[in-house]
């Protein structure tokens, strides 16, 4: 049977084009692969191979010709003992059909919406007995504990092992666990972040701890493209249950490049999930249910807080879900959204403006994907001002984030615009006063109520 | 390139041979196709056919077994037909269809196979390196004795990444084949251009990484090759380093005019290195199949080209509500 030979598709961006040359004639015999035209694309002249064999039965398109649309018959392939006449007056071949359909409209908010109700079940039953506990002690116990009861789980980072940890998060877990399971890595970042990666595509379930997430800059394509990803371009067939770990945002003094808060970096991915704690216990309940996870989670700690001290609940197995915000204070005048080392500022803030007579909400946002945006527009709605805090750069900012959401869902409201305390949109200065200056204050904090509620 | 003549005869039964030809002649039609179908428009984007080096896959796959892994980079269809992934879900892949191995949602350069251990299908050059290495960290922890092959080109083997995963796998002896496929053009760039030494099977040297280099163009001489890297990694002895010298026929991408190198560069190597070509002489040379029989064998494999062709046209497209799944498994 005679081949129609198409005017070819030779970039990803080419509709029409120039058929520059013929380098066969009719009745020339036509090897597959033989190259049998130069055609000029929108990019370039390319070389048009032939995929067919056979002779040249009629070449329909002459050398020369400009603008040629893509799939128009340039020429006739005869097979052996075809005549050229038959073989062009034969139907036209199909042009396929791809149009694509008008993507489905985002899901639109119903006309009657139902309110926002914050999920106000308590972390653990009242009565639980509670222990007091630094955040860096929750972290390993998490740790400890996940390994216990999954040994596909293991530790890997720079200094985790023998050093017991860079900032004494894993303390103790290589004597537990022994050197296969919570293994020093040299500092290559890239290199071991895409190691864990791979390796929890074969079925385990990495911990990798960056020593702090500056460094993890070095690895954010693995993260990304590698961990974040393969779920949805693999067509669900696998994924990454991994989790990513360590300090982030400002410790003290330690200037520009390691100072730097990535939670808005990571919470703008679809296929990665983002905590950042503040208390001992959600620290502890939120790396449990991280490490349980089958998806890739950020999880970003707080060099300041490892220290600090909170209540957590003694139980056998506690943790705490993604997606769901804590109130860590009712109040009725303004609601204050912040999340990890901002709830510090949150919270102060709160203190001192009840001195005042201004009833602050605080809500923790706990996880920053998902973002529990309910329980942030209940309040809002409730109190008609918003505040938040955080201590990452300003600009396409968490609360920027939060800020469009409540505009969006609760306008009608809002009796003042959301303000958004943030850091200096600087990098990180080393000078102790210039620092301070940099990072979010609690003076500011208190500033921004006062404004919203005109005070 | 190392030449072909070799003294000693090849010990390999009709069969085998049978086999090779016909799993490299799969590859060839299956990616000529694809250079059609993407010609009409049916395939977009970008693709990376696979036509010159059918040999490399087809030699290293031959000392698998079940249980060993691969990950390879963009170029990456001749690598899953090898491992026996369906031609129909890897061509409806190509043309972004629900029936493609991924739904459609992955295309030419991401698609997946857990069932055949194929682990991608990855768009940036080197990133596999380190993911392979992690693959067969699994298989180490767990404490069995498969074997992961991370394929990349000597574009990549120019990557930092490769060589902090070098470490670490000869550090942890990780049985990683690590497989060079050196087909001598970074996209445009020819590798003297863009390599400080040559031979790339000693980049490993460094780390302690035994390396060695294979004629690319020759499928027993890959094979050979491919069972000592794969007896090493499986005995323990930590990675292993396969450079394998290849080319490839066809530009970089479908949109590659190829201007680097001459036309008569390429028809050298086509009409006297052709790795299916040197198969059938063998096979005719050795009495093991006469030209009917391997004409039979043409046809059965374009038959099968031709049906994956048609499969991916007539599946649909996937439906609208697939934009939203398979980003998050269920916690």
């Amino acid at each position: 049977m005679a081949t129609e030979i198409l005017m070819p598709a030779l970039s990803p961006t080419m509709e029409e084009g120039t058929l520059a040359k013929w380098l066969v004639k009719e009745g020339d015999t036509i090897e597959s692969g033989m190259i049998i035209a130069e055609i000029e694309t929108d990019k370039a002249t390319m070389e048009f191979e032939a995929v067919d064999e056979g002779t040249m039965g009629a070449i329909l398109i002459a050398e020369g010709t400009e603008a040629v649309k893509v799939n128009t018959p340039i020429a006739v392939l005869l097979e052996e003992g075809e005549d050229a006449n038959a073989a062009v007056a034969s139907t036209p071949a199909p042009v396929a059909e791809v149009q694509a359909e008008a993507p489905a409209a985002p899901k639109s908010v119903p006309a009657a919406p139902i309110a926002p109700q914050a999920d106000l079940t308590p972390d653990w039953p009242e009565g639980t007995e509670m222990k007091s506990q630094t955040v860096r002690e929750a972290l390993r116990d998490a740790m400890a504990e996940e390994m216990r009861s999954n040994e596909n789980v293991f530790l890997m980072g720079e200094e985790v092992a023998e050093y017991q940890g860079a900032y004494k998060v894993s303390q103790g877990l290589l004597d537990e666990f022994g050197s296969k399971r919570v293994i020093d890595t040299p500092i290559t970042e890239h290199g071991f972040a895409g190691i864990a990666t791979g390796a929890s595509f074969g079925g385990l379930n990495p911990i990798v701890e960056f020593m702090t997430f500056n460094f993890a800059m070095q690895a954010i394509d693995q993260i990304i493209n590698s961990a974040a990803k393969t779920r949805y371009m693999s067509g669900g067939q696998m994924g990454a249950p991994i989790v990513f770990r360590g300090a982030n945002g400002a410790a003290a003094r330690v200037g520009a490049q390691h100072s730097q808060d990535y939670a808005t970096w990571y919470a703008q991915i679809p296929g990665l999930k983002v905590a950042m704690p503040y208390s001992a216990s959600d620290a502890k309940g939120l790396l449990k249910s991280a490490i349980r996870d089958p998806n890739p989670v950020i999880f970003l700690e707080n060099e300041i807080l490892y220290g600090r001290q909170f209540e957590v609940p003694v139980m056998d197995d506690f943790t705490v879900p993604f997606g769901k915000a804590r109130i860590w204070r009712e109040g009725s005048d303004v609601t204050i959204v912040s999340f990890g080392i901002g709830m510090q500022y949150a919270l102060e803030a709160a203190d001192k403006l009840a001195e005042d007579g201004i009833s602050a909400e605080v809500i923790d946002l706990r996880t920053l994907r998902p973002i529990d945006y309910d329980t942030v527009l209940a309040s809002v709605m409730k109190t008609n001002r918003c505040v938040t805090v955080e201590e990452g750069y300003p600009v396409a900012s968490i609360g920027n984030h939060i800020s469009a959401t409540i505009m969006q869902k609760a306008f009608d409201y809002l009796d003042a615009p959301v303000i958004n305390c943030a850091g200096k949109d600087v990098p990180m200065p080393y000078a102790a006063n210039l620092e301070k200056l940099a990072l979010v204050t609690t003076d500011e904090v208190i500033e921004a109520v006062k404004q919203v509620t005109y005070r | 390139m190392a030449t072909r003549k070799s003294a000693k005869k090849p010990n390999v039964s009709a069969e085998e041979l049978l086999g090779y030809y016909r799993d490299m002649l799969l590859i060839r039609r299956f990616e000529e196709k694809a250079g059609q179908l993407y010609g009409m428009g049916l395939i977009g984007g970008f693709c990376h056919l696979y036509i010159g080096q059918e040999a490399v896959v087809v030699g290293l796959e031959a000392a698998t077994k079940e249980g060993d892994k691969r990950i390879t980079s963009y170029r990456d269809h001749g690598h899953m037909l090898a491992c026996g992934m369906d031609p129909n879900g890897v061509m409806a892949e190509l043309t972004g269809r629900e029936g493609g191995y991924s739904k459609g949602k992955g295309g030419s350069m991401h698609m997946f196979s857990k069932e055949k251990h194929f682990y991608g299908g990855h768009g940036i050059v080197g990133a596999q390196v380190p993911l392979g290495a992690g693959l067969a960290f699994s298989d180490k922890y767990k404490g069995n004795d498969n074997v992961s092959f991370a394929y990349f080109g000597d574009g990549a083997a120019n990557q930092g990444q490769v060589y902090e995963t070098f470490n670490m796998a000869a550090l942890w002896d990780l049985p990683v084949v690590f497989v060079i496929e050196n087909n001598q053009y970074a996209m445009g760039t020819a590798q003297k251009r863009s390599t400080s030494t040559p031979d790339l099977y000693t980049r490993g040297e460094a780390f302690g990484i035994k390396g060695q280099t294979v004629d690319g163009m020759d499928v027993l001489a890959v094979k050979e090759a491919s069972e000592k890297a794969v007896a090493h990694c499986r005995a323990g002895k930590g990675p292993y380093i396969l450079e394998v010298k290849t080319y490839r026929y066809r530009g970089h991408s479908m949109s590659d005019p190829a201007k680097y190198r001459t036309r008569e560069e390429v028809q050298k190597m086509r009409s006297e290195r052709d790795p299916i070509e040197h198969v059938r002489e063998m096979l005719l040379t050795g009495k093991h199949a006469s030209e009917d029989e391997l004409k039979a064998i043409d046809k059965e494999i374009k038959a099968v080209v031709n049906e994956s062709a048609e499969f991916s046209k007539a599946s649909p497209e996937p439906a609208l509500e697939e934009l939203w799944t398979d980003i998050y498994a269920d916690a």
